[in-house]
């Protein structure tokens, strides 16, 4: 039997007296596009960052193709293949795209001449093929998070963990994005998104997961999971999910 | 070993010696705590203010008469460079601070050395070599005054801050920026003013220890790293934390000198300040950085 | 590996060298060296600083080094000049692993980066100062016997012609660094950490090569020191003038390039020359310039000398397109 691509078990992170991860264990088989959705707070950024590295748990642990990789570093997790955006996004200012680019592409490509072709390549295919050589801290919103997710691409992950890369965005950048992320998915990248854009979550996700307070309190697909009861409870408080049962049944 | 009376009295030496560098030091964990970061012109401020005296005394001033009249000379002085130099300067990058004052600290040690030459210049008080009796040990008085008079100025800053207007301005931003210019406050005034009261502690300082030490103008170089090290064990920002800190490491100096012989005695402070800042950069009373 | 990225070096190298020749009245050629000494000293720092971000005040401790372990395994040991000298730059690099070794394991940066460092240098300077071994407050003589093989000669040369081509291997070094993983790993760290981290870069390796480099280079400036002016002492080799000269010249002539400290130490010096012979013998207006020099640069070239003339010639591009 083959590992899951990512399993967490039991993972609890604590900030002063407050649980922000609160006992989450789930398993990732490999593959497709899944969400990791909530309300604000619900400690979805630090899930990430116990799974990319940045942040160590108090307890649990976190397993990526069958190895322990709790105590590793971010630059050792990246090298085996866990990639991460930041929910804001963090461009090298003083480099120019190709050369943001090409600091991802140096971890599988240590030849100068090599980076810099493959930055080219992973800039066409996110969009940014036409602004190789403009300074990072040019682009408007959009363009940063494409430079985001290229950067992180460049390392040819296997897995990649979006945070919020739809945000900021108005509608038809959103349009113009998804099938991005669709391509990535499709030449065998998981993808991991945290996204309270809904509608795209919807289109772009097979499997969705949902924290709350720090704990998952359902998964499933896009419809099971939005017509479930607790997760309307989360997103729109106590009674809520009854509520709009009762008002549904008097039409 | 040393016998219980020379420890005793390198003790109160260093407790002497300590409350004066906790003088100086106040000043830097002030500008520290409302600018977040290290003033490197710290130290030739010191020896601006301690030619100043050295000149007061020239012109018939006592030291002790002139501190009050310099502390606000000082105090101007301090609040225009970080008004009209500083401040404009440094963009507001904190990277570029610490060049700019670095910049600061070399013209004014190099401007006071062109004027007055290296020559190290004493002054002669009529109490300069005076003592007090005390439970055995000869106190010296001047040595005693400055601690009195740092002990006062570093209660009277701490009044400052937290009983004035100003003072709760100055929090503020420290704790704040953004937040502090949201409701109307000036911040390049207050950061001027926290400039400004650094400068005036120096001026202060400065006025105790020429009775007792020496001036040249290398002289504030040599207070320059003992008044980091006292900042970086008490904690950048805060005050008790400098007092503390400042008697602390006067004492391990005169001890080191005791222990180690007078060349080696800086070693103990700069050692003490490399390990401070390798286990616990936040110091003794600092909040984690 | 292409030539090209390094011709300017080369051509830059050939300059100085041909100037040098013409013009080799006794007091340039002592200001020459004097001059290459700090670019050389500056493009140590510069590695550390202008490429990697981190500000160090006290690289005094590695260009005392250098100086130190050169004089004393000559004197001391009988050690071949050519092989001290190696060995003092080599000793130099090794301080730079333990200094920055301990300041990055310990997440230290900025202010407090620039704290250790001056604490090291200055920590050092007392130990030298009252050290045996180092000839305490008398410090350490080198003998005088010129010959090519005791790495002094009688005239002075062959010591400019050495230390322009220390400097054009500074310059090619950066040069060949910027166009490297390494370089761009550098500037990655400096850029954003934690971003970098998340891309695979093992930054505490990083900033640990690049303080090794830095005080390597840094310490051959000591050894070159030491073999020229043939003495040593504490305040020569640790003191704050050459933390400050090291700093200055590149800040002054462009951060984080690769001709900016060659550029910085030599306007430096010349102005430094400049103020010395119109304020005549008093002492420290010349530092009290380069004090200045730093501030205005802060505040009005950011970019340092080198960044002034590149928007200089842009704007004169734009005007006369």
């Amino acid at each position: 039997m083959i590992a899951p691509l990512l399993a967490l078990e039991n993972l609890v992170k604590r900030f002063g007296g407050l649980a922000a991860v609160d006992g989450v264990s789930l398993a990732l088989p490999g593959g497709g596009i899944i969400g990791l959705i909530g309300p604000n707070g619900a400690g979805k950024t630090t899930l990430f960052s116990l799974i990319a590295g940045s942040e160590t748990p108090n307890d649990g642990r976190v397993l990526f193709d069958g190895e322990d990789i709790t105590r590793l570093p971010p630059n050792a997790r990246a090298a085996r293949g866990v990639g991460r955006t930041f929910q804001i996004t963090q461009p090298f200012a003083g480099l120019s795209v190709r050369e943001n680019i090409a600091v991802g592409a140096y971890l599988r490509h240590p030849r100068r001449d090599d980076a810099r072709a493959r930055a080219v390549q992973v800039a066409e295919r996110v969009g940014l093929g036409g602004r190789l050589d403009a300074p990072a801290s040019d682009l408007t919103v959009s363009g940063r998070k494409r430079l985001e997710v290229a950067r992180a691409l460049a390392t040819e992950p296997k897995l990649l963990l979006l945070d919020e890369v739809l945000a900021g965005l108005n509608p038809s950048e959103v349009r113009d994005f998804a099938p991005v992320v669709r391509a990535i998915a499709a030449e065998g990248v998981t993808v991991l998104m945290i996204e309270h854009v809904m509608q795209a979550v919807m289109s772009l996700c097979a499997h969705l997961y949902v924290l709350a307070q720090g704990r998952l309190i359902a998964e499933g697909s896009p419809l099971e999971v939005t017509g479930d009861p607790r997760v309307i409870e989360a997103y729109l408080g106590k009674g809520a999910a009854r509520r709009l049962e009762t008002e549904a049944a008097h039409g | 070993m040393f016998a219980p009376s020379l420890i005793a009295a390198a003790v109160v030496n260093g407790l002497t010696t300590g409350a004066v560098y906790a003088l100086i030091a106040l000043g830097l964990t002030l500008v520290y705590g409302v600018l977040h970061i290290i003033n490197f012109a710290h130290g030739a401020i010191l020896g601006a203010a301690m030619f100043a005296a050295y000149f007061a005394y020239q012109a018939g001033v006592d030291p002790y008469v002139a501190a009050l009249p310099l502390a606000v000379v000082f105090f101007g002085l301090g609040y225009a460079v970080q008004r009209l130099v500083v401040g404009p300067a440094s963009h507001g990058e904190d990277r570029n601070f610490l060049l700019v004052t670095l910049g600061l600290s070399i013209i004014i040690e190099n401007l006071l050395l062109a004027a007055f030459s290296s020559d190290t210049r004493t002054i002669d008080t009529p109490y300069g070599f005076s003592t007090l009796e005390f439970a055995g040990l000869f106190l010296s008085l001047p040595k005693l005054i400055a601690f009195v008079v740092s002990c006062l100025v570093g209660a009277a800053l701490w009044a400052l801050l937290a009983a004035t207007d100003t003072g709760k301005a100055i929090r503020a931003v420290a704790k704040e920026r953004m937040g502090a210019a949201l409701v109307g406050i000036d911040a390049a005034h207050i950061f001027a003013v926290t400039f400004g009261l650094s400068a005036a502690c120096l001026a202060v300082a400065a006025c105790l220890l020429l009775p007792i030490y020496y001036v040249n103008p290398r002289v504030g170089e040599t207070y320059v790293l003992v008044a980091f090290t006292v900042v970086v064990l008490g904690g950048m920002g805060s005050i008790p934390g400098a007092m503390l800190g400042g008697l602390l490491i006067g004492v391990v100096e005169s001890l080191s000198g005791l222990f180690f012989g007078d060349s080696l005695g800086q070693l103990g402070v700069y050692l003490i300040f490399i390990i401070v800042l390798l286990v616990r950069p936040a110091g003794i009373f600092g909040a984690t950085a | 590996m292409s030539l090209r990225p390094y011709l300017p070096i080369l051509a830059v190298a050939v300059l100085l060298a041909g100037v040098v020749s013409i013009e080799n009245s006794n007091a340039f050629a002592n200001g020459m060296v004097t001059a290459m000494i700090a670019a050389l000293a500056g493009y140590g720092w510069n590695l550390l600083g202008g490429y990697g971000g981190q500000y160090s005040f006290g690289h005094a401790a590695f260009f005392g080094a250098g100086a130190y372990v050169d004089a004393i395994l000559q004197m001391r040991y009988g050690v071949n000049a050519y092989v001290a000298f190696a060995l003092g730059a080599s000793a130099a690099g090794l301080v730079g692993l333990v200094v920055g070794y301990l300041a990055f394991r310990a997440g230290l940066r900025g202010s407090y980066f620039a704290l250790i460092t001056l604490a090291f240098a200055e920590s050092m300077r007392v130990v030298a100062n009252a050290a045996s071994i180092t000839g305490g407050a008398a410090g350490t003589l080198i003998k005088l016997d010129p010959a090519p093989a005791n790495f002094q000669f009688q005239s002075r040369l062959p010591f400019l012609w050495i230390a322009i081509a220390l400097v054009a291997f500074a310059m090619m070094l950066t040069r060949a660094i910027e166009r490297r993983r390494f370089g761009a790993y550098l500037i990655a760290v400096r850029e954003n950490e934690a971003a970098a981290r998340a891309l695979g870069v093992d930054a505490l390796r990083v900033k640990l090569q690049a303080t090794v480099i830095s005080a390597a280079l840094t310490g051959l400036a000591g050894a070159l020191y030491a073999q020229y002016f043939l003495f040593v002492d504490a305040s020569i080799a640790f003191g704050p003038g050459i933390s400050i000269e090291a700093l200055a010249g590149p800040i002054i002539g462009g951060l984080g390039t690769v001709f900016g400290p060659l550029v910085g130490a030599l306007a430096l010096h010349a102005l430094g020359e400049l103020a010395r012979s119109i304020a005549g013998r008093l002492p420290g207006v010349d530092l009290a310039l380069y004090g200045a020099l730093l501030i205005l640069a802060v505040a009005v070239a950011r970019d340092g000398l080198q960044g002034l003339a590149i928007d200089v010639a842009r704007k004169w591009r734009v005007r006369t397109a």
